[in-house]
Order: C-alpha cells, then sequence, then structure tokens
C-alpha cells in the first residue's frame, strides 16, 4: 500500500511541477467561465427570482462550483494525459516503469482533483463574499468526490482517445449536456418524470443536488452521494481495466 | 540476456514478427537490421512490455516479459525511436521523475541525476525546459534518463534516426562507453554504417522473420568480402568474391562494353540485398 501510494506520488509529482510554474495563469483562466456564468445567469437572467425560497444567486451558486469542479479536474486530468499520450508520447515511460496501473491512475487523477479543488475553492471564495452561501465538511467531501470522480473521468476518456479531436468529441458529447442540464442553472424537481430520469444518469446531477442541500442548510441527499461515489468508483475500475488491456 | 522462443506478433492480417528466435549475450552489442516496417520495433514494444507477442516466450534475464512485466522492467532502460519526453519539464525533473519511478532515494537521485548529466555532456542545460533542446540533445536526455537505474540492458530503437551526423557520431561514442562498461545493449536500425559501426553480432530481419544471424565480418564472409559493380546495358550488376585479388582478376576478364567497374569491400547492405532482393532503405509494406 505504502509503495502504490508513494509511486502515485511520483506520477502526480510531474504534473504538480508543472502546475507551480503556472498556476496563477491557470486559476485565471479557469475561473473564466463561471464568474460569466455567475454574471449571466446569477445576476442577468436571475435577477428577482426566487426557487424554493431562497434567491437565485444563493440557489446557482452551489451548481457553478460543481461545475467548476467537474470541468477543471475533467481537464485538468484528461488534457495533460490526452497530450503526455498522443504528442509527448511520454506515457509509455509510465507503463514501462516498475510501478503498478493502480498507481498510474491513481497519479494521473491527482492532479485533476487538485486543479478541481483549487478552482472550485476559488470561486467558492467569491461566492462566500456575495451570498450566505455555507461550508460544512459534508460540502467539502462531496466537493473532494466530485473532483475525484471527474478526474477518473478525464483519465478514462484520455486512455480511451486516439486522436486530441476525441477528448473535444467527449467533451461536447458529455460535458457539455451535463453543463446546461446537470442541474446547476435550475432545478429538476418541476421536470417530467422521464426527462428527470434521464438526468439522473449525470453524475453532476448528484454534485449539484449535494453541494446545494449543505449550502442551503437543507437535509442531505444521501442517496446522491452515493450514486456519485458509485460513479467515481466505476470510472476508476473502467480506468484500471483500460490500462491492463492496452498493450495489445 | 535476451531469449525469445518462437515469439509471434499478428495484427489482423499482418504477422509484424514470425517464430523470432534469438539470444542476446551478456555483455554484447546486438543490432537488429532491417527496413522500416521490418518488425524491429514491434519486437522492442514485446521486450519493453507494452505490447504482448500473439504466442511464443521472450525473457530477459530469465524473467518472463509477459507474466513477471515487474520484474523485467527492473532490468532495462529504453530508448524509444521516437522522443518521448514531457516538453514541459526541465531535463533535471525528467531525470528526476524517472529516479522516483525507479525508486531511488532523495540523496541517489541527486548524485544519480549528476552524474548522468555530466556523463552525456548535458550538465550545463540542467535547468532547461526540454521544449527548448536540440534533437540531439534531446536524444542524449533519453538516454541518460534510460540509465538512471542503472540498467544491465539497454533497449536502443533507432536511437540515431533524425540526428546529424555530429549527434549521431556522439550517440555512438556513448553506446560504445556504455558497452565497455558493462551494459548489453540491443539495438534497432536500419542504418547499414550503424550496424556495422556498432554491433558485435547483427540479426537481419525482413518482413517479421530473422533471415540472417553473425558478427557483420561473418554475415559479409558468407557473401564474399570483396564486391565488384558493373554497368552493363543500363543496369549495376554485383558480383562478390572471397578477396580483393578474386575480384580483381575477374574485372580484368570483363568484355570491353562494361561502362563502369567499380571494386570495394561489401557491407551488410550487399548482404541484405542478396537475402531479400531489396535495399534496407525502401522500407517494407508492413507497420512495425
Amino acid at each position: 500500500m505504502v509503495k502504490i501510494l508513494k509511486d502515485s506520488y511520483s506520477v502526480w509529482w510531474a504534473d504538480l511541477r508543472i502546475l507551480k510554474s503556472l498556476w496563477q495563469r491557470f486559476l485565471i483562466t479557469s475561473l473564466t467561465s463561471p464568474v460569466l456564468y455567475l454574471l449571466a445567469f446569477g445576476f442577468g437572467l436571475g435577477r428577482g427570482i426566487e426557487i424554493g425560497g431562497v434567491s437565485y444567486i444563493e440557489f446557482v451558486i452551489p451548481g457553478i462550483i460543481a461545475l467548476t469542479a467537474m470541468n477543471a479536474s475533467f481537464n485538468g486530468a484528461g488534457m495533460k494525459l490526452n497530450v503526455d499520450r498522443l504528442f509527448y508520447k511520454c506515457f509509455d515511460e509510465l507503463l514501462m516503469s516498475p510501478i503498478s496501473s493502480l498507481s498510474i491512475i491513481l497519479g494521473k487523477s491527482l492532479i485533476g482533483v487538485l486543479r478541481g479543488l483549487m478552482v472550485s475553492s476559488a470561486f467558492l471564495a467569491i461566492g462566500l463574499a456575495i451570498s450566505s452561501t455555507r461550508i460544512t465538511p459534508l460540502f467539502g467531501l462531496t466537493l473532494l468526490l466530485t473532483c475525484f470522480t471527474f478526474s477518473f473521468m478525464g483519465v478514462l476518456a484520455a486512455l480511451l482517445a486516439k486522436s486530441h479531436q476525441d477528448m473535444a468529441t467527449f467533451s461536447s458529447l458529455i460535458l457539455t449536456p451535463m453543463t446546461f442540464l446537470g442541474g446547476t442553472f435550475f432545478s429538476l424537481r418541476d421536470l417530467p418524470g422521464w426527462l428527470k430520469m434521464i438526468l439522473h444518469l449525470m453524475p453532476l446531477v448528484h454534485s449539484s443536488r449535494c453541494l446545494r442541500a449543505e449550502a442551503l442548510g437543507r437535509s442531505f441527499p444521501w442517496a446522491s452521494f452515493l450514486v456519485l461515489l458509485a460513479f467515481g468508483i466505476a470510472f476508476f475500475l473502467v480506468c484500471l481495466s483500460v490500462l491492463k488491456r492496452s498493450s495489445v | 540476456m535476451i531469449v525469445t522462443r518462437n515469439l509471434t506478433k499478428v495484427y489482423g492480417d499482418i504477422r509484424a514478427v514470425e517464430d523470432l528466435n534469438l539470444e542476446v549475450r551478456p555483455g554484447e552489442i546486438f543490432g537488429f537490421l532491417g527496413p522500416n516496417g521490418a518488425g524491429k520495433t514491434t519486437t522492442i514494444r514485446i521486450l519493453t512490455t507494452l505490447t504482448k507477442p500473439t504466442s511464443g516466450n521472450a525473457w530477459i534475464g530469465g524473467f518472463d516479459v509477459v507474466s513477471q512485466p515487474q520484474e523485467v522492467k527492473k532490468m532495462f532502460g529504453v530508448v524509444q525511436q521516437h522522443l518521448s519526453l514531457d516538453r514541459e519539464l526541465t531535463v533535471w525533473e525528467v531525470m528526476e521523475l524517472h529516479a522516483r519511478l525507479h525508486g531511488l532515494g532523495s540523496r541517489e537521485r541527486r548524485k544519480r541525476i549528476a552524474e548522468l548529466l555530466d556523463y552525456v555532456g548535458l550538465a550545463k542545460q540542467a535547468e532547461r525546459r526540454i521544449g527548448e533542446l536540440s534533437g540531439g540533445m534531446k536524444r542524449r536526455v533519453m538516454v541518460a534518463r534510460a540509465l538512471i537505474h542503472h540498467p544491465r540492458l539497454l533497449l536502443l530503437d533507432e536511437p540515431t534516426v533524425g540526428l546529424d551526423a555530429q549527434a549521431r557520431r556522439r550517440i555512438w561514442e556513448l553506446i560504445r562507453r556504455l558497452n565497455s562498461e558493462g551494459a548489453t545493449i540491443f539495438l534497432t536500425t536500419h542504418y547499414i554504417e550503424e550496424a556495422e559501426a556498432l554491433c558485435h553480432r547483427v540479426g537481419i530481419i525482413h518482413r517479421g522473420r530473422l533471415i540472417a544471424l553473425g558478427s557483420p565480418l561473418e554475415l559479409r564472409l558468407r557473401l564474399g568480402l570483396a564486391a565488384v559493380e558493373t554497368l552493363l546495358d543500363d543496369r549495376v550488376h554485383y558480383r562478390y568474391f572471397p578477396s580483393k585479388e578474386e575480384a580483381t582478376a575477374y574485372v580484368q576478364s570483363l568484355p570491353p562494353e562494361v561502362k563502369m567497374i567499380v571494386v570495394r569491400d561489401s557491407n551488410l547492405e550487399d548482404v541484405f540485398v542478396e537475402l531479400t532482393g531489396r535495399k534496407v532503405e525502401d522500407g517494407e509494406d508492413t507497420e512495425g
């Protein structure tokens, strides 16, 4: 176990070095979208609207935090791995090193988790300044789980991608629908049952529900938390399986 | 050091490697010579555990590459044909990552990296990003990286491809030096002069099959050490003789209509052409 963690850190270490040299640029560019969402939807469209007894701005901030964690984690882990595999071709060096597949997957995911936590925490700071969002241990745990889940998803997409275009396609087909339908900007409560069922297949829906419940002081949706956990475990296991079968 | 038995790799209809039986002895420089697509890289990928063979076996240092990959990975250092460096890292960081992956402790890491960068003549470039280096320097970083864990075997896949003459000579010197210090070296190349200049033994691979094996001199002896090229009816004809004297006697017997006559030493290119009917540079139809 110690060796697995040590090797994971070794894999993570290289990505940390790169992040260290460009973290300010990364933070500014990654915060652009969530801040624009906040301005456009929170202060623009949502002005004067109330959802479930709270102002729209209070409603939308936890959703944008989930969305930000999703994008930063997915891209933070997936895009770099994609470049390492297909452009720099240095991913093979990890495969030829005497470390386990588990360490490779964990190590490559951790950079996504860190990036996700950095950007979502920065946005959370903005949220705290303009709303009465509550932070609780469960809020932190859900945020961490969200980052892990989407980081594993990013690693999986990068392992399956045969070209850089494949990553863009994955983003368009999976992340973009989640961005607008994943419970970030509106409540799923009043949607038709069949649509609600489909949307609940999106991990972001469960992340938003959990974060929003904690931020607004409502009862915590444990079922959603468990679904998010199941998504995270599933992505991780599929990553492992894909990596083990990758030598053809 | 390396043993393969009936090693075969099939991709769809293509037999990239077929029934390869090979033994690379400890301490030698073994060259795998063949055109692009002959199966050289596929063999390296199997030996480095990146690709699983369709059938047959391969062992490195007695460990099976399929069933004991972790043990095998500790035995070798590899320099791939393509550049495989994270261009966002510095030279030192690339080395440190590899040292960490091989479990070197902090003090040992620092010492070994400094030692190796000095060895390949890159000590002054340690803090430069990989993206800022020349092709030859990048290749030397890859060699240094491959040596970080004191491997007993160095696998070099086309180590000088794309390099200018000076950079190529520098890599050759490095390979000779490593070998003289005890490392076994298995290299693939499609450069005849590289195989002749460096290798103690050469295996010639064509369409996935090993078609000849021996020292460069042994292989040439099978053909004849002297070659005569003649131009007749707008075609170049080749004849081989055991010695220059016999070649000269043949030249003197040629009719006056022969336009051009060249007497020279035979080389591995001649061996390859005689065995396959094509030149090494021509390449193959298949990938590999």
